[in-house]
């Protein structure tokens, strides 16, 4: 279809079959620049496998992904990573033998190839934009605290942070707030407010109210297809989304 | 000053160690032990080579090599093919049916030395493919495992049965690397006698500055950002390859890096054994390589040495007089390490230590500062 768009994300005719099961049955999906989009959808769905397509850890069947008009699909994963895509994985996944600054020194953008990370060092550029990301993570305090001790919200902070250090165009967060403490969501909802500014990013999430938080766009998926797309509101009335998810 | 102080020596804790180990090895050891037990020694400490690279490779990468003998092997042939070069000159040699060819040859009715031994006539040569053969095996197993994502036990298995195919090739190819046998009988090193006593000394010593550049090769590695990656790797291989790694290289490195390390040890095994044989490649010693790790601590290099040397003392004390039991202890020692001290004795230093350093330390600073001196400080903690 269009060979340049100005989207940050332009998925088209996206399929992924696994033995004949389409898990993922040619989806169209495009992000904005500044937009958080979400996808929801039940169990089952597509949602993770959409996110694994994008960042090169499945392989799709057919179709398009394009990610500010380059071509991903053919891409290996450090590859799409060093081209501005993040990914935040369900359960949280940090270096727990490391220490918080540890993590974000491993995730800052330099010294990604052998030598290069054997001369890496601290310079005070890299601890200015660790404290920065730690501030905003907001775990500033805990920096040189082993990242294995940190609760299991500051787990998914830490993790967000590490991608935010790469300072990536797209940012997907699979189930951010997944055990999270009502107080812990309230200030992740402000968080992704604050970082969706100036880059895309795409979410998975279950918890409704998060999702009309946080949410610009909504993509309800249901097995491997959109049911679904537009403004929450549009999508929570919509009656094909009421009867096969939100209904129960 | 503060780079090697920090980065090679990692900081306060790992100088005091390095600093007691070279005392150990470099001065206690020679000034108390005869040429023969000195000499002994120095095979083990040939053994820590391997030890030391697998806490690199395992404890830190995560990647457990069941083959780091291959290596060792590969280092100790090669150094063996050159001395027994030297060893079979025309003189030497001159009963043979074709003089000037290694003994075993000659037994096997080759005529002509086979082209692969011809550059080890060079010591230059040889000293190279030490380093570069290994490293270039290490390489293209790596590049075959890792690029397809083989690892974890898989890895191992695979390792272990590279390392009885180069036994069993080995063993099979008397007539061009000796057989079963191995190479033997090796004499001078340019003309200089290596079983002389003098030698002795001289290949204990170089052994000694060998594994501590090793280990200081090893620190750098491991303090740099290279070392997070390893154990970020070994955690969470997965998040590493999402923030722009392509671990798999990682991976290689480090393997061939531990191959390199490995085959010093076996370069310095047969200099100061004077053979090597197909009994240093295959599975037992590779798996003996990995208890030593285990038992000094996977995650500490110097531990490594003091595991390897602990456990070489154990076997020559025991096997002297009980040799059947030997294997089971060692075996039930490896068994009660891994379930109770999973990280060694670095790790029972680690966790104990404080007993002896402590009142060590405090009887220190109560000789060198005065009551008064003592007063300022308490003041000063009470401002900070």
């Amino acid at each position: 279809m269009s060979a340049t768009t100005d989207f940050t994300l332009a998925i088209e005719g996206l399929t992924v079959s696994f033995d004949g099961f389409k898990a993922v049955d040619d989806l169209n999906l495009y992000i904005d620049k500044n937009e958080l989009h979400v996808v929801i959808g039940p169990n089952g769905a597509g949602k993770t496998t959409v996110l694994d397509l994008i960042c090169g850890k499945t392989k799709a069947t057919s179709g398009s992904i394009k990610f500010l008009n380059v071509e991903l699909t053919k891409k290996s994963e450090h590859e799409i990573v060093r081209a501005g895509v993040g990914r935040k994985f369900q359960t949280p996944s940090i270096y727990e033998n490391l220490t918080v600054l540890e993590n974000l020194e491993v995730s800052y953008p330099e010294g990604r190839g052998i030598f290069g990370s054997l001369l890496f060092k601290r310079t005070p550029k890299v601890m200015e934009k660790i404290h920065e990301i730690a501030n905003e993570i907001m775990l500033d305090d805990a920096l040189d605290m082993p990242a294995g001790l940190l609760s299991h919200g500051q787990k998914q902070w830490l993790e967000i942070g590490m991608l935010l250090i790469q300072d990536p165009q797209l940012l997907m967060l699979d189930e951010p707030v997944a055990g999270m403490s009502v107080k812990e969501r309230e200030q992740t909802a402000v968080l992704l407010n604050k970082i969706s500014q100036g880059r895309s990013v795409l979410v998975i999430e279950h918890d409704m109210e998060f999702v009309e938080r946080i949410a610009h766009k909504v993509t309800v998926l249901h097995q491997g297809k959109i049911l679904a797309a537009g403004d929450m509101h549009k999508v929570q009335h919509d009656p094909k989304v009421v009867e096969v998810y939100l209904g129960h | 000053m503060n780079f090697v102080y920090e980065k090679l020596m990692g900081g306060k804790a790992g100088f005091t160690g390095f600093v007691i180990l070279a005392v150990l090895i470099l001065l206690v050891f020679p000034l108390f032990l005869d040429v023969f037990r000195l000499n002994l020694v120095g095979k083990y400490l040939t053994y820590a080579f391997p030890a030391v690279s697998l806490v690199l490779l395992w404890g830190y990468g995560g990647i457990l090599s069941l083959g780091q003998g291959i290596f060792f092997g590969l280092g100790g042939y090669a150094m063996a093919m050159f001395l027994k070069l030297e060893a079979s000159s025309p003189e030497n040699t001159a009963i043979q049916s074709t003089p000037g060819i290694p003994d075993f040859m000659d037994w096997n009715q080759l005529t002509e030395l086979p082209w692969f031994w011809i550059p080890f006539e060079s010591f230059t040569f040889t000293l190279i493919a030490i380093l570069v053969v290994p490293a270039v095996f290490a390489y293209l197993i790596g590049a075959a495992m890792f690029k397809r994502r083989v690892g974890g036990v898989y890895f191992a298995i695979i390792t272990q049965v590279i390392a009885v195919i180069l036994t069993v090739l080995i063993v099979g190819q008397q007539g061009f690397i000796g057989g079963i046998n191995g190479i033997t009988d090796l004499r001078t090193l340019h003309g200089w006698d290596i079983t002389s006593d003098n030698a002795k000394m001289i290949f204990y010593y170089i052994c000694c500055f060998l594994l501590l550049a090793v280990v200081v090769m090893g620190r750098f590695i491991l303090t740099s950002k290279f070392g997070s990656l390893l154990l970020a790797m070994r955690d969470k291989e997965d998040r590493v390859r999402f923030s722009g790694y392509d671990v798999s290289n990682f991976k290689i490195f480090i393997f061939c890096i531990a191959a390199m390390f490995s085959a010093i040890g076996g370069a310095m095994f047969t200099l100061q054994v004077g053979f090597m044989s197909p009994s240093f490649v295959g599975i037992v010693p590779s798996i003996e390589m990995v208890i030593f790790c285990a038992v000094g601590g996977r995650m500490s290099l110097i531990g490594a040495i003091y595991g390897t040397l602990l456990i070489n003392f154990g076997k020559t004390t025991f096997s002297e007089s009980f040799p059947q039991l030997w294997l089971f202890l060692m075996g039930g020692l490896f068994i009660a390490v891994v379930m109770f001290f999973p990280n060694g004795l670095a790790g029972i230093w680690q966790s104990y230590s404080h007993y002896i350093t402590g009142p060590l330390a405090r009887l220190k600073s109560s000789f060198s500062k005065g009551p008064a001196t003592r007063g300022a400080v308490k003041l000063s903690e009470d401002v900070g």
